[in-house]
């Protein structure tokens, strides 16, 4: 029943689409509002086709119909109802339909929003918004099924994948799939562009803060896997270059080097072509993603389940390039630019090269992502590209970054003087260096983490100095008190500063990264009931081994003491979880969470008459401030991009609530 | 347009043709080191009360097919076919043996009455078979010749050619 009515609706929805793109395409051709008016509402109705395609899977979900194929592939009758409910993500169908739900829920957004704005790209926006959602849809109703039926129907499912089975699963994929269906917004708009030949700032402009929302949901994503990845998968990193986690990095990279970019464009009317290629480019990377995921052509540990869908996949992502690149090609003439670069010393130049850095680094993940299809490709043999040559590679890039990052807000457009240069660097270069000689007297001898410091010092330094001047100029020439004149300047020129703090964010975030990394110890030892390790400052101490049932595993448990001196701590309890259908236990981290140090446990190992354990210790000092950055990041994105009334509407409840 | 210009979209083709490459290749490919080499030993309860080990079979080419009730749809979509071939070359001295890997036993003896197996089928107490024979996942296949080595191994449903081909290549085999 479900299945027919839920493939019927699908349909219906591609139908939807289809015309919804053609009557725009024809309305704006013919000049036929009545035919626009019809593609609006043609989008309005694919939205609600695709939300009640969404609710019988969901429902199919819930109540545990394995008679969907889906629904015995994704969950078990044991699973938790909130795990039944991301199994809609947790496999390729349904993470293909949440998919075209979100890309028909912005495409009503877009329309929604600007129904009276911008009446002659409007029609393309939507054209193209609607053509991907029914590329979507025709993989759904053609390729991967979501509402396919099982026969025969199994007793029981097969379930998530345990790891899978965790409260971040429902949060992680849902930000990166609305960072990359966001990312649709911005090229939508560049390419109604492109075939309007309205090539003016316009479409920068429109799409700002759609960009920018889009990217911070990108960032968000790709954080909070890190985040899961490090509390889940018992390994203690949080960051592995999986070709997966490369496929969302990479578009992220180009996206920031379009968010910088546009800024020339708006001001300097320069980089044109450019910025058109870099939303192309980060929208096929977004689409060369979900390629690489679900078609399984390079090993990884996110790969949904192989099948005819990859060729659909890589016949799209054909489409979109040859399309949107044969489209700046023929415009190409009239994408000439304006401005010349007047100085190497300008804003312009270093925002220039903080996106050769940017494209660098993404062109070395591309490279190193892609490569072992070239080596098979080339030379037949089969090789796996990991950590040492990515951190090689993107860490010397990514101080020149930093550096960038220092420089770019604070430098002047056009020619910078050198006065311009001593009254902003000044300052902040002698604090680094101050900073990063108090760091080698305390010990620190690695030249690169010393450098590493240098440049998170001097961003620092070159952020606080501007709040602190600005602050104190707008203080005295309007007689407000410091906060208020704080206050005040954030909120009037909230993109500006709101980019400062995003910033930080991502200096404290590096820092974490640094000094995680650098300075991890790490611990494992075999011991018996009753016997301590040291590690650091920490003695640990183990009391037994425990067993005990959960709904959908058996797990097994190791008990902790953790004592600093004579001062008990903490208890913690690593683990390790036995699953009836799978072949492997999975690991169940325990760790203190601190904001200096965080000791993290697992058991490795166990005997399973409990006289002995094997366990495995380490020290992350700062690893919190990778995720506090990734908080002051969200800060600084709300400040940029929050409507002004919304703002001003909290600063002046603030003001009025007593002291 | 000019030819140069035609040039900006064509840079495109060559990292798709790269991807489509891809399609050629396997990334789980991983050859087992066991092929060619003797198969591990094994003594296990059968679900029908009999006892079924390597030792005993010796001499007789083996079909050993690893499986689970919950692993849907590769395991059910290949279990009619495991039984027809059974039925077909028993009398050829071909002998089949089934092992069920981390399963609920009410379920597995459904998967069985339903698909009417009458090859042995046991089940794996505490994995001990299936990390022997370095199971990944279900199904997995083994076929293993006269003389106790594993030809072939593979993983996934099997397909009737391959079946086929495989079985008639083990009973060739002195």
């Amino acid at each position: 029943m479900i299945s027919t009515l839920g493939h019927f609706v699908l349909f219906l929805a591609l139908g939807m689409s289809l015309y919804a793109a053609g009557a725009a395409v024809y309305g704006a051709r013919a000049g036929r509002e009545d035919w626009l008016a019809s593609s609006r509402n043609a989008i309005l109705v694919n939205l609600c086709l695709v939300t009640l395609a969404m609710f019988l899977l969901e429902y199919a979900l819930i109540t545990s119909d394995f008679s969907i194929r889906y629904v015995a592939n994704t969950s078990t009758r044991g699973s938790l109802t909130r795990y039944k409910i991301a199994g809609l993500w947790g496999s390729l169908e349904g993470s293909i339909l949440l998919w075209a739900w979100l890309q028909s829920l912005f495409s009503a957004l877009v329309v929604a929003r600007y129904s009276d704005r911008h009446q002659a790209v409007m029609p393309y926006v939507q054209a193209v918004l609607q053509g991907i959602c029914a590329f979507f849809l025709l993989v759904m109703t053609f390729a991967a099924n979501p509402f396919a039926p099982s026969f025969p129907v199994p007793p029981d499912g097969r379930g998530l994948n345990p790891l899978l089975e965790v409260t971040d699963m429902l949060v992680h994929p849902l930000l990166l799939y609305l960072g990359y269906v966001g990312l649709s917004v911005p090229f939508a708009f560049a390419m109604a562009a492109l075939i309007t030949g309205r090539l003016s700032e316009e479409w920068v402009k429109n799409t700002r803060r759609w960009t920018i929302v889009a990217w911070l949901f990108l960032t968000g994503g790709i954080f909070y896997g890190g985040w899961w990845s490090y509390r889940t998968l018992g390994w203690g990193g949080y960051w592995a270059w999986d070709p997966v986690e490369n496929a969302s990095f990479m578009p992220w990279l180009t996206a920031t080097a379009f968010i910088h970019s546009v800024m020339i464009q708006e001001r300097k009317r320069m980089l044109k072509v450019w910025n058109l290629v870099l939303i192309t480019l980060t929208f096929s990377l977004v689409i060369f993603g979900t390629f690489l995921t679900r078609s399984g052509i390079l090993g990884s540990v996110h790969a949904f389940a192989e099948g005819p869908v990859g060729m659909v996949f890589l016949g799209f992502l054909a489409l979109v390039l040859l399309f949107s690149l044969g489209l700046i090609a023929y415009r190409a003439d009239r994408l000439k630019g304006h401005g010349e670069l007047d100085s190497v010393v300008s804003r312009e130049s270093a925002f220039l090269l903080n996106n050769v850095v940017l494209i660098g680094i993404c062109f070395t993940v591309f490279l190193g992502t892609i490569f072992p299809l070239l080596t098979e490709a080339i030379r037949g043999t089969k090789i796996s590209v990991g950590m040492p040559y990515f951190n090689r590679v993107s860490v010397p890039l990514g101080m020149a970054l930093l550096l960038l990052m220092g420089i770019g807000p604070l430098i002047a457009w056009g020619r910078a003087s050198l006065n311009n240069l001593r009254r902003n660097f000044l300052k902040p270069m002698v604090a680094a260096a101050a900073g990063a000689a108090l760091l080698w007297v305390l010990g620190v001898r690695q030249a690169e983490a010393l450098l590493a410091f240098f440049c998170c010092f001097f961003v620092i330094g070159t952020i606080a100095l501007e709040f602190w001047t600005s602050t104190r100029t707008r203080a005295a020439a309007t007689g407000e008190g410091f906060l208020q004149a704080f206050a005040a300047l954030l909120l009037r020129t909230r993109r500006r500063y709101g980019g400062l703090i995003v910033h930080l964010g991502v200096v404290i975030a590096i820092i974490g990264i640094a000094v995680s990394s650098i300075y991890k110890v790490e611990h494992e030892v075999t011991l018996k009931p009753k016997e301590r390790m040291e590690i650091g400052p920490y003695t640990v101490q183990f009391n037994d081994l425990q067993a005990g049932e959960r709904p959908t595993h058996i797990l097994v448990w190791a008990n902790l003491t953790v004592l600093k001196g004579n001062t008990t701590l903490t208890e913690l309890h690593p683990g390790q979880r036995f699953y009836p259908n799978q072949q492997s236990p999975f690991a169940t981290v325990d760790a203190r969470y601190h904001w200096s140090e965080d000791l993290y446990a697992i058991l490795s190992t166990f005997e399973r008459d409990g006289s002995s354990a094997t366990i495995k210790v380490m020290i992350n000092p700062m690893m919190a401030w990778i995720w506090i950055g990734g908080g002051v990041i969200l800060l600084g994105v709300l400040v940029a991009v929050l409507p002004e009334r919304r703002l001003a509407m909290l600063t002046v409840r603030a003001k009025t609530q007593p002291a | 347009m000019t030819w140069k210009k035609l040039l900006i979209p064509l840079a495109s083709v060559p990292v798709i043709l790269l991807l489509a490459y891809g399609f050629r290749t396997d990334p789980k490919a991983i050859p087992s080191p066991l092929v060619q080499k003797l198969a591990p030993d094994f003594r296990l309860q059968a679900f029908d009360g009999g006892e079924v080990s390597l030792a005993d079979l010796k001499g007789k080419p083996l079909v050993l097919n690893f499986w689970a009730s919950w692993c849907y749809p590769a395991c059910y979509e290949e279990a009619p076919l495991l039984e027809a071939t059974w039925k077909r070359y028993k009398d050829q001295g071909l002998m089949m043996v089934g092992v069920d890997i981390q399963d609920k036993e009410a379920n597995a003896r459904e998967f069985l009455q339903r698909f009417g197996f009458t090859f042995p089928n046991a089940p794996d107490p505490g994995s001990k078979v299936s990390i022997d024979y370095g199971v990944y996942g279900v199904p997995e296949t083994y076929f293993i010749d006269r003389q106790g080595r594993i030809a072939y191994k593979h993983v996934g449903a099997l397909t009737p050619a391959l079946m086929e081909a495989q079985v008639q290549s083990l009973l060739k085999g002195t």
